[in-house]
């Protein structure tokens, strides 16, 4: 299955997407990320106001038999948390890029995003190693 | 062995097809040096007949079972319906395994639903579990859901609670960072001492409370449950007596956020302390904290509805060592049987047989206050317990009365409670008829003169 | 292939019990009130009674509760009706005798507190079931308190805590390395957290055994506690290295805990005792034939060496001259880990197997299990990929790998055997064989359901080739189908409420 990839973001080898805008990185998981987990049923988000260090854990994705944890590529404090993923998990299948946005960062150094994959350089990494 | 369908002659001729000269050679794979090489030292095979005699034999040595008996502490003899024990034995809830293949399994899905729901409505919680092992190990895992719920590390837990239950707590939580401190009770009520509930503060992430206590006494729960809630602790309900849900205020009405039970009065047999059914109910912002499986509505592709195990990202065998419990096997069949327990008995029934139980152990109350040389301690309002304070040792008392009235009649508090060597626990239920009540009053009389 | 839905009922589906209820119904009789009555206000104030009048609960008739059960029961697979191949599960028959002798009075009506002159009976029955479970697994120290498995599991690991706390005072904080192979049970994990453990994963080899150059490099990273090891193992496979393996591990400091969820291999055959293992669960529940209930209840007994006996739970059950008692003085005990003793009814179902086999029965057994497994094993693995070469014991592992390039996965070929009226195996256990199928026949498996058993797997892999759709949307022959589980996920409904729909939709 073709996996969407869109080109204006920056991408992790954890199959997180950031959207850069000024110092706040919005974050979420990549069309294959949710393709892999299958139908998602719950997602665990962090509250406004925690803090994070680039590659830690700041919440987790449920399907009906497996969780996985998300991390954030991005160092920083939380400043707004995706509550709409509560009510309509299933968002993160539908709608990867969109709806299913997770979290947005105050980045402490915006530069981490540019060391990112860019778009063509995650479609890479994907078929190198499937 | 006549529960090995295959014959000799038939398992050697599967050998034979295998390859293999006889049945050592399956365990080849074993080194040599470390198969036991001897037969095992236990009974030749007995007939049908000679594990009958033998069971007789060594359930007649048990005569506390054949004894008029006052006894409860967390076990109680109740009337169980015929059909319940009728209805467990149906081969297809009794020889069947955890539900995870949902086709095959809606009878016992359907029932957990029923079971979860009942439970809900008997505790006045959002939800409950598929059941935990006993009542003991249910607060236990309310401890640590407590602390996960919360972030913080101190419990306080009451006296009054079986002093079983604490030492379980304390064994599941001993290697934790949660801290377990003890509130006193009041000696005059039986209560919990009110001056004590000072030790709760910002870092308490649970009171908990057992009513009727252990010494039978009702809490004033609404109070504990605001006092917790002001300090941002949640309020755990122990309940030993699951009877007590027919007539008492329910501990959701009062305000708790966990309730944990002990569901073995819902007619299960005492059977010397297991197997029991623990119960475990919390509010619905709690769920995902909360441990042990759980049964809920699904729907198949043509509308029909079913019930599949669901949330199960909590359990062990997906979140392993993050898991909400270690639990895995729970108590599926008592489940059952409390179910239809609480279905047979009803509305009415559940009412009818908390409303005996409180009113015989009121009348056997009064009548051993009558007793020269005994009282009864505690002022608080009663269930179907009491302590009563005897003249002389209590531990000694009861056992002349076993010795010498075959009456079984009570519980020596010095078990648990060092310092109260006087007082025993008295539990009176619908079992106790009023004959046998009077022949302990009488019988108490007589002994201790 | 056409299969008619099932509709022996007067409804295709049973109705919830709440939905049944009719006000004024009753199902009970108890005896009048015998006592003068008290007004209840002046036993327990209004204030602290209930005031909802009980809202909810159901109102049915004796009859009404039977047919409810009855029908609810006709959709469940069960053991007495055919093979249950519940790999780890070990779902043997479960012998009436063993409820009959459960039930007599004298053990059902006994009270956990009774005087223990009282109880001999009970406490000379629980003293039996440890001699001989001592004999069965080699390992002298024993406690029947635990509940189930999981318990039994995190009783061993707190033994080990309390050794090593004491063995090595303060340093005994630089020990808090678990190590759990990658094909481990889920509860081995969840229990050690509960010790303070912290887990380090063991990798499997190719063969589906432990990786012993890992186990060894662990062990050079030091901070060693032990080792939680099931064997046979979770691919069926016996660890021939084990005791190189326990040597390893006591070298490195650590104990070595065995889980016993498959000793249905080994009884009679090797104890795990003189194999060098320190502490073991049982599961009363899968090796002797308790029932499993639909769930539970099990009883999870913990064995130990004699050197671990001190720290076993309390109270311990001794015999004391010619009487039995509870010994409650053992300071190094590691605690209670359930009020009273344990599922005592589960010891007397337990004994009730062990002497009906008696020690020539309980071998037989076990030579029965594995060889029901290696022979499903030989007859399928034409068919079916079998990714360990390795003989089996009790169980044999498959994996849908031949199937998948026709869209067939573990979970369909699951699905379609209940067409063939046979439960599913364990499926996508363990983690380490994707698309896994863990077969466990048992020993109460003739030849004659071995070989359907064996026919219907083929079967469907013929199906796979030849009309995968059928396999894919399989059962076609239960009351309903394969559920949204993702749904029921997403916005849980875990209890009845009196706005819920009344009757599901017809099939």
């Amino acid at each position: 299955m073709a996996n969407k990839i869109p080109e204006n973001l920056h991408y992790s080898k954890d199959h997180e997407w950031v959207k850069v805008d000024g110092d706040v990185a919005t974050i979420g998981i990549t069309d294959y990320a949710q393709h892999a987990l299958g139908d998602v049923v719950y997602v665990e988000l962090p509250s406004v106001g925690d803090k994070f260090e680039s590659h830690e854990a700041f919440g987790s994705v449920e399907s009906v038999k497996a969780v996985s944890e998300i991390f954030t590529p991005i160092a920083g404090e939380i400043v707004e948390a995706n509550d709409g993923l509560n009510d309509n998990p299933e968002a993160v299948n539908n709608d990867a890029y969109g709806d299913a946005w997770m979290i947005k960062v105050k980045m402490n150094n915006p530069l981490e995003a540019d060391a990112m994959l860019s778009a063509v350089e995650y479609e890479e990494y994907l078929s190198e190693n499937e | 062995m006549r529960y090995i369908p295959n014959s000799p002659e038939e398992r050697a001729e599967m050998l034979e097809l295998l390859g293999l000269a006889s049945a050592d050679e399956l365990f080849r794979s074993i080194p040599a040096d470390i198969q036991l090489g001897r037969a095992l030292r236990i009974t030749e095979p007995l007939s049908e007949i000679e594990v009958i005699a033998e069971m007789e034999r060594l359930a007649a040595m048990n005569t506390a079972s054949r004894q008029p008996s006052f006894l409860g502490a967390g076990a109680y003899s109740h009337y169980s319906p015929t059909i319940v024990d009728h209805l467990i034995q149906r081969s297809e809830f009794f020889t069947s395994y955890t539900p995870y293949q949902p086709e095959v399994s809606q009878g016992t899905l359907q029932y957990i639903f029923e079971f979860q729901t009942l439970i809900c409505q008997l505790t006045g919680m959002d939800v409950a579990n598929a059941s935990m092992y006993d009542g003991s190990t249910a607060m236990a895992e309310a401890f640590l859901m407590a602390q996960r719920v919360t972030r913080k590390n101190k419990v306080l837990i009451a006296e009054t609670v079986h002093p079983e239950y604490s030492e379980v707590a304390k064994t599941y939580t001993q290697h934790g960072d949660l801290k377990i401190e003890t509130v006193h009770f009041d000696k005059e009520s039986g209560r919990i001492l009110s001056d004590d509930l000072s030790k709760l503060d910002d870092k308490t992430a649970a009171l908990v409370i057992q009513s009727p206590n252990f010494f039978g006494c009702i809490e004033d729960l609404e109070s504990l449950a605001n006092k917790a809630h002001e300090v941002g602790a949640l309020l755990i309900v122990v309940v030993t007596e699951a009877i007590s849900f027919g007539l008492l205020k329910s501990p959701g009405a009062c305000g708790a956020d966990i309730v944990v039970a002990e569901g073995q009065s819902f007619g299960i047999p005492l059977s010397y302390g297991g197997p029991y059914v623990g119960l475990f109910a919390t509010k619905e912002k709690y769920v995902r904290q909360m441990p042990g499986r759980l049964a809920g509505v699904a729907y198949d592709k043509n509308g029909n509805r079913g019930f599949v195990l669901t949330l199960a990202t909590r359990e062990q065998h997906i979140r392993r060592d993050k898991a909400t419990s270690n639990i895995c096997t729970n108590q599926g069949l008592i489940a059952l049987a409390a179910t239809i327990y609480m279905e047979t008995m009803g509305k009415k029934g559940l009412q009818e047989v908390a409303m005996q139980n409180a009113q015989k152990t009121a009348y056997a109350a009064k009548e051993i206050a009558k007793i020269e040389g005994f009282s009864l301690p505690f002022s608080a309002p009663r269930f179907n317990e009491f302590v009563v304070r005897a003249p002389k040792d209590a531990s000694e008392l009861l056992e002349k009365l076993r010795t010498e009235r075959a009456i079984i009649g009570g519980l020596a508090l010095s078990r648990y409670y060092a310092d109260n060597p006087n007082d025993f626990l008295v539990c009176v239920t619908e079992i106790n008829t009023r004959e046998q009540i009077d022949n302990l009053v009488k019988s108490l009389k007589e002994i201790s003169n | 292939m056409s299969i008619t839905k099932v509709t022996q009922h007067p409804t295709q589906n049973e109705e919830l019990i709440f939905d049944r209820s009719q006000t004024g119904r009753i199902g009970y009789r108890l005896p009048k009130l015998d006592v003068e009555e008290t007004n209840i206000d002046e036993i327990i104030p209004s204030e602290l009674r209930r005031q909802d009048d009980l809202d909810g609960v159901p109102e049915v008739s004796e009859v009404d509760v039977i047919r409810h059960f009855t029908r609810m029961s006709t959709w469940n697979f069960s053991i007495d009706l055919g093979m249950y191949p519940l790999g780890s599960c070990t779902m043997k028959y479960n012998s009436r005798l063993n409820e009959k002798v459960a039930r007599i009075p004298g053990f059902a009506n006994l009270h956990p507190l009774a005087p223990v002159a009282g109880a001999q009976g009970a406490l000379a029955l629980i003293y039996k079931l440890q001699e001989d479970l001592a004999e069965i697994t080699g390992l002298p120290g024993i406690s029947l308190q635990p509940a189930a498995g999981a318990q039994g599991e995190m009783t061993g690991v707190l033994i080990i805590r309390a050794f090593l706390d004491k063995r090595d005072g303060e340093k005994s904080r630089e020990r808090r390395v678990m190590l759990i192979p990658d094909s481990a049970h889920g509860t081995n994990p969840a229990s050690a957290a509960l010790a303070g453990f912290t887990v380090k994963t063991v990798n499997s080899t190719a063969a589906g055994l432990t990786d012993m150059e890992h186990l060894k490099k662990l062990c050079d990273e030091g901070g060693i506690a032990g080792l939680m090891l099931t064997n046979p193992n979770t691919v069926g496979i016996f660890e021939k290295n084990i005791k190189e393996i326990c040597d390893i591990i006591h070298q490195a400091g650590g104990l070595v805990y065995m889980d016993g969820a498959n000793m249905n291999a080994l009884v009679g055959v090797a104890r795990p005792g003189d194999m060098g293992v320190d502490v073991i669960h049982l599961n009363l529940h899968k090796t002797f034939s308790t029932p499993h209930g639909g769930g539970g209840p099990g009883c999870g007994p913990c064995c130990c060496t004699l050197e671990l006996e001190p720290f076993l739970p309390i109270p311990r059950i001794v015999k004391d001259g010619e009487n039995y008692k509870l010994d409650f003085n053992r300071p190094e005990s590691i605690g209670r880990v359930k009020a009273f003793y344990g599922n005592f009814g589960m010891m007397i179902r337990a004994l009730s197997y062990i002497q009906t086999h008696g020690a020539e029965g309980l071998k037989e057994a076990t030579e029965s299990a594995v060889l029901n497994a290696r022979y499903v094993g030989h007859h399928l693995v034409e068919d079916f990929d079998k990714p360990f070469d390795s003989d089996p014991m009790h169980e044999v592992i498959f994996s849908h790998k031949k199937q998948t390039r026709k869209g067939v996965h573990t979970l369909d070929i699951a699905k379609r055997l209940i067409d063939y009226g046979f439960h599913p195996p364990t499926i996508y256990f363990p983690l380490i064989v994707q698309g896994a199928m863990l077969i466990e026949p048992t020993e109460s498996v003739g030849r004659q359901d071995l070989d359907a058993f064996i026919d219907a797997m083929k079967a469907i892999a013929q199906e796979t080739v030849e009309n995968p759709d059928l396999v894919i949307n399989a059962p076609h022959s239960t009351r309903i189908g394969r559920l949204d589980e993702a749904a029921a996920a997403r916005k849980p409904v875990l209890r009845w409420q009196p706005d819920m729909e009344t009757l599901s939709k017809t099939a």
